[in-house]
């Protein structure tokens, strides 16, 4: 019974689209309401979409090699981010001297959204890897500490007396209380933070880049390709839920029980 | 003296005013002993159970266990609570090895010993299963073998089967007796069921409504398993009720 529910569920998911992409082609090729360049139709969207899959025309780079350029400043930034804000939003939650020490900082740099900081690295970094990655990390770090800080912040207080109870010391409490009960906080930081990664990637490469989605869809622009617009944004579009994906298939082995 | 309740007073300050838990509580429990606090209402017997956990601060008096004050909450002392607190991230043998892994005894014995507690408590075969899947009844035994197998000198146990129904509340009381029988612990349990009471203690003391003071004790020695409904059970009973001042 639940399963044909999810079923029905799923079906309307998917009529939903179809009307979309009907209402889409009606618009375009059929009316012609709208000029090609403004907004063409799905299915020469879909055929650039092919095409661009081995064409490096008109940025120089075939679609792959923007998706695999996208993805290496993402992912640098990424785990350079969640590497660097999971032991800071950690050490802030659990001891308190480290959070006074580090919150006046944190607090005033928390406050700046990533992109805010693009200019400033692109004069310290130029536009290559490192600048972008800079900007990617800012989003994701700030993001991870949040989170994570709350999650810990969060542990249930009689879960902390029976581990005392049983004679665990303040530091095992912290690794075999705190964080496990904090994982559903970490993983809601870890994919809030990918979105923002992917955000902030796409902003830095809009102005300052020579390779990747953001650029790609920024050339297109100047040269009046739509189609290609497009296919850059669905392209970003489904990487980013791909990522998600991965995200929530590592959350499902690691969260157990909770 | 075991366990020294040694004239132990307990008032929570608040901006509502004063309120008085507990009042001149003072009894010794002899090792191996299993003490029933008996009371009705919701007034100092927690609390109690907290103070000697070390896990509230008393207002006057002390704990002593083997003569040393009570003043942190211990691996010597294990609780067991009504709602069972378990950590849902933890198997059940992740539950039960927690004491003993605190303690940073080897994974290989300290699961060996898990296992035995688990098999002790029925479970064997939900090893590795997550609290989430387990019925009230089979966690409040997780609960009881995460207790046992940290080989607390005291077992302190607050309400723990108050949240179960009838029918399991009477298996899990038959299961205490068959476990203390197995192991002998010193066990302070706190209740507000008269049966539970007669049925599991070497000594009962029945404690008055707010502020909480010992009203009077009993030395059960009927002989084990006890029958519920057997003349000597029903006539304990009777007497104990009827010193009970029971408040709306």
């Amino acid at each position: 019974m639940k399963r044909l529910k999810i079923n029905k569920f799923r079906v309307i998911s998917a009529v939903t689209l179809c009307v979309f992409v009907l209402v889409w082609y009606l618009v375009t090729a059929v009316f012609g309401l709208f000029p090609k360049t403004m907004l063409p139709s799905p299915d020469s969207v879909f055929f650039s979409f092919i095409k661009k899959l081995t064409s490096t025309v008109p940025d120089g780079g075939t679609l792959f090699e923007h998706i695999f350029a996208s993805l290496v400043v993402a992912l640098t930034g990424y785990v350079i981010g969640v590497g660097v804000g999971l032991p800071v939003g950690i050490s802030m939650a659990w001891f308190r001297p480290v959070d006074h020490f580090v919150r006046p900082v944190f607090d005033f740099l928390r406050t700046i959204p990533g992109i805010a900081w693009i200019p400033i690295f692109t004069v310290w970094l130029g536009i290559g890897l490192s600048a972008k990655a800079a900007i990617i990390f800012v989003g994701v770090f700030v993001g991870t500490v949040v989170n994570v800080y709350s999650g810990i912040k969060q542990t249930n207080e009689v879960h902390i007396w029976v581990a005392q109870i049983f004679g665990a010391s303040k530091i095992e409490i912290l690794k075999r209380v705190a964080i496990p009960s904090a994982l559903p906080y970490i993983f809601t930081g870890l994919r809030v933070s990918l979105g923002m990664a992917w955000l902030g990637l796409i902003a830095a490469e809009l102005l300052a880049a020579q390779k990747g989605l953001g650029y790609m869809i920024q050339v297109a622009r100047n040269f009046g390709r739509s189609d290609l617009v497009i296919v850059g944004m669905i392209t970003i579009g489904i990487m980013g839920a791909l990522l998600t994906l991965a995200l929530e298939f590592v959350e499902r082995r690691v969260v157990k029980g909770i | 003296m075991f366990l020294k309740i040694d004239n132990i007073n307990k008032t929570f300050t608040s901006e509502a005013g004063n309120n008085e838990v507990l009042k001149n509580v003072h009894f010794d429990i002899k090792e191996n002993e299993f003490v029933v606090i008996f009371g009705p209402g919701q007034c100092g017997k927690s609390t109690l159970l907290n103070i000697i956990a070390g896990l509230e601060k008393e207002s006057s008096g002390n704990v002593y266990l083997e003569d040393k004050k009570v003043t942190k909450p211990g691996p010597d002392r294990a609780v067991v609570y009504q709602n069972i607190l378990l950590f849902p991230w933890l198997t059940v043998m992740g539950n039960v090895e927690f004491g003993p892994k605190s303690r940073g005894i080897k994974k290989s014995i300290r699961q060996k010993d898990a296992q035995e507690y688990i098999d002790l408590v029925g479970l064997n075969g939900f090893e590795k299963s997550f609290p989430v899947k387990l019925s009230g009844g089979m966690k409040q035994r997780v609960g009881i073998a995460r207790a046992y197998c940290s080989k607390p000198k005291v077992m302190l146990m607050d309400e723990p089967f108050g949240a179960l129904d009838a029918q399991t509340r009477y298996l899990m009381q038959e299961e205490v007796v068959r476990i203390s029988a197995h192991e002998k612990r010193t066990v302070l349990f706190v209740t507000n069921n008269i049966e539970e009471a007669i049925y599991l203690a070497d000594r009962i003391i029945v404690m008055t409504n707010c502020p909480s003071t010992i009203q009077k004790e009993y030395v059960i020695d009927l002989p084990r398993p006890r029958d519920y409904t057997s003349e000597e059970f029903l006539r304990l009973r009777q007497e104990i009720s009827s010193i009970v001042e029971f408040t709306r």
